[in-house]
């Protein structure tokens, strides 16, 4: 076997995933031109469409809000080498949850709703995923097909609830009552005019910030506790954990509970922030998505951070393509989301083996010019 | 109307809904029983789909749009063992991936070809699979019991619902009588085996993929130009993931699986039939449960509560030959 230097981490976690990133950009480009239409004109569009203006920044930062917490929640799953793709279903019944608090516990102030319904969001989140993290941990059922059943079971669920329970009396849309005005998250063009800034109004809310946050206690949570280091053993190599002495099965059902809790966040920023109800299918695809943010940023919450602005951007800046270009519908956005998923996922190793050839054949040269 | 008939009606309501199912399910079998996991039958169907109505649209005939749809999911399985066989990627990612792709680029391209929001334009007669009716149906109508059942049930049903129950017993041919399945099963159990009597791993799953984009290529025909009559955005509506839950509550089986189709299917006629009925004793069902039914014993099933579901022992592992 020929000699091989092992990468450097730099290529490896920088320019490896923006090469093929970049494929997929230059694909998406090909699908563009396939339609017949000018994809650099497409480009320009999107960008003015995301941060052209004040109030687009806001609409981006918003759905930004929305990929940081799923894309959290499949990387949390992921360190302990689980495929959770029910995000999707555990965000729509933790949004239940938040709008269960808001309707029924209304005489709170707002502060201790806040705790409430963070609090709510993340058992049923959570609960949502206990089923099948105990199916996997337990009885030996493989979570991915679980999760994906779980998503239709919450969809058929949640509409049972809207149509039959939730659905205030009198009213032909299935969807909840408002939550009481005083319990609504505030809009951050909101803090700020109370502040004396002058902002464009927008869906951005005070989840923004709590997304920031909870990225950081991830971070801390999976780098720097004993359960993050447990749960990213049992993710390395199951085998080796448990003559480590770490049970598998307690530790994937603790990462599967806290990536139910992590999706159901995504509630509060639809529910609590923006829709101020529970609508049918809220959830919009968010939490698939949250696949492509994760696996974009290499399940590192900062790298997550960078991927969900990115696919912010691609949200808000594909609905000003939409109005722009009529061929263009919002559908091009999620062919790029395909497309980033296949590439970035699926072929990640597609690069590697000729990178690693090259920056070898690199090294070597180096190494023997300072030999000599 | 009575009971019999009623019954009758179902049934054949069910024959029509099971058939892509049985389809997928089938493709979903030859692909996972290789080792390669398949998530991607929705998105695959959904391609299928749209290539068989667009194609049908121009040429004006369903079997080059069965062609077509055929064409478009046979490349989709080598684009999904392009990433999960030749660069052992990973393999629920590579279908979520392509049933995203698809969802998307089915609409895309339709809008563009078509300007119709997606859909394409209506079939007419001449470019969708006719019913087919049995020699004599129309003479025995009248029959009592045995009547009904030939001229409503058997006869009148379009030639890829026939196909998709010949498929059934095809597959389990294929599977259990020959070299080529014996093979096939190998690599999915114990591909080290298979490498070390001298077969290519590599090119068996290929060709197990190839099998498995034939037939969800017919089933999303099916959607489109039998059953339908034009390509709807996102007209699968979870239908692979239903094949998907069918083969997995079949056990990666034939007949198993076929059997778990036709009650998924029945599910689906009933839940449209039991809409706002009252049920003496139990009331209203809610069409929802019905509707989730098949997810919920899907996961009942894989909990170990009704027999035991054991998955292709190298499912999801790509092969490494050597370090």
């Amino acid at each position: 076997m020929s000699k091989t230097v092992e990468l450097p981490r730099w290529i490896d976690v920088g320019a490896l995933p923006l090469l093929n990133l970049l494929l997929a950009l230059v694909v998406s480009g090909l699908v563009v031109l396939a339609i017949g239409e000018n994809p650099v004109e497409v480009v320009e569009i999107l960008l003015y469409g995301a941060f052209g203006y004040e109030e687009a920044w806001g609409y981006t930062l918003y759905y930004t809000t929305n990929f940081i917490f799923t894309g959290l929640a499949f990387a949390v799953a992921f360190h302990c080498g689980l495929f959770n793709i029910g995000a999707e279903g555990q965000a729509y019944v933790g949004g239940l949850g938040v709008t269960l608090a808001a309707l029924y516990l209304d005489f709170l102030p707002f502060p201790i709703m806040l705790v409430v319904a963070m609090f709510a969001a993340m058992i049923f989140g959570a609960a949502w995923a206990y089923i099948p993290a105990y199916l996997q941990a337990r009885r030996g059922s493989h979570v991915v097909i679980t999760t994906i059943m779980f998503n239709f079971i919450a969809s058929s669920l949640m509409v049972y609830l809207l149509v039959n329970v939730l659905r205030p009396e009198g009213s032909m849309t299935p969807e909840s009552e408002q939550i009481a005005e005083h319990l609504r998250l505030p809009f951050i063009h909101d803090i700020a005019g109370a502040l004396g800034i002058e902002m464009a109004s927008s869906p951005l809310n005070l989840s923004f910030v709590y997304a920031i946050v909870i990225s950081v206690m991830v971070w801390l949570f999976i780098w720097h506790t004993r359960w993050g280091y447990a749960i990213r053993t049992v993710g390395a190599n199951a085998v080796a954990a448990t003559y480590a002495g770490l049970e598998p099965g307690r530790f994937i059902i603790i990462a599967m509970m806290i990536s139910g809790a992590l999706s159901s966040f995504m509630a509060l920023n639809e529910v609590m922030g923006v829709q101020h109800r529970l609508l049918i299918d809220f959830t919009a695809g968010y939490g698939f998505v949250g696949i492509a943010v994760a696996l974009m940023g290499r399940n590192h919450p900062f790298g997550i951070f960078l991927a969900a602005l990115l696919f912010g951007m691609l949200y808000q800046g594909g609905a000003e393509l939409s109005f722009e270009i009529p061929t263009i519908s919002n559908d091009m956005v999620v062919v790029i989301q395909g497309l980033v998923i296949l590439f970035t996922g699926a072929m990640e190793h597609m690069f590697r083996p000729r990178v690693t050839k090259i920056y070898t054949a690199w090294r070597l040269r180096q190494d023997a010019g300072e030999a000599a | 109307m009575d009971t019999f008939q009623l019954i009758i009606l179902l049934l054949d309501a069910t024959l029509r809904t099971s058939t892509p199912l049985i389809l997928a399910a089938l493709a979903g079998m030859f692909s996972e029983r290789s080792g390669t996991i398949n998530l991607a039958l929705e998105g695959m169907m959904l391609g299928g789909a749209f290539s068989a109505a667009a194609v049908a649209f121009y040429v004006g005939s369903p079997w080059v749009g069965l062609l077509a749809a055929i064409a478009t999911t046979i490349a989709l399985s080598l684009l999904h063992g392009f990433a999960c066989i030749t660069h052992k990627g990973n393999q629920v990612v590579s279908g979520m991936a392509i049933n995203i792709l698809m969802s998307g680029l089915t609409a895309l391209v339709g809008i563009a070809l078509f300007a119709q929001g997606g859909k394409t334009p209506a079939l007419d007669k001449g470019s969708r699979f006719q019913p087919i009716t049995f020699p004599g149906a129309d003479a025995v109508k009248d029959v009592p019991v045995v009547g009904p059942i030939y001229s409503e049930l058997l006869s009148g049903h379009n030639i890829l619902v026939y196909v998709a129950f010949i498929a059934a017993p095809a597959a389990w041919w294929v599977m259990y009588r020959t070299r080529f399945g014996l093979r096939l099963r190998a690599v999915g159990e114990n591909p080290g085996a298979v490498d070390t009597a001298g077969i290519g791993v590599v090119a068996m799953r290929y060709r197990a993929v190839i099998c498995s984009g034939v037939l969800v290529g017919m089933s999303g025909a099916y959607l489109s130009t039998a059953q339908g009559a034009s390509f709807l955005q996102d007209m699968t509506a979870g239908k692979g993931y239903i094949a998907l839950a069918a083969m997995v509550f079949g056990k990666w089986r034939p007949f198993p699986a076929l059997a778990a189709c036709l009650l998924f299917g029945f599910l689906d006629a009933a839940a449209t039939r039991l809409q706002g009925v009252v049920l003496p004793g139990i009331g209203e069902v809610p069409v929802q449960l019905v509707q989730a039914l098949p997810y919920i014993l899907t996961v009942i099933l894989l909990a170990g509560f009704i027999g035991r579901a054991i998955p292709p022992k190298a499912l999801g592992r790509a092969y490494v030959k050597e370090r």
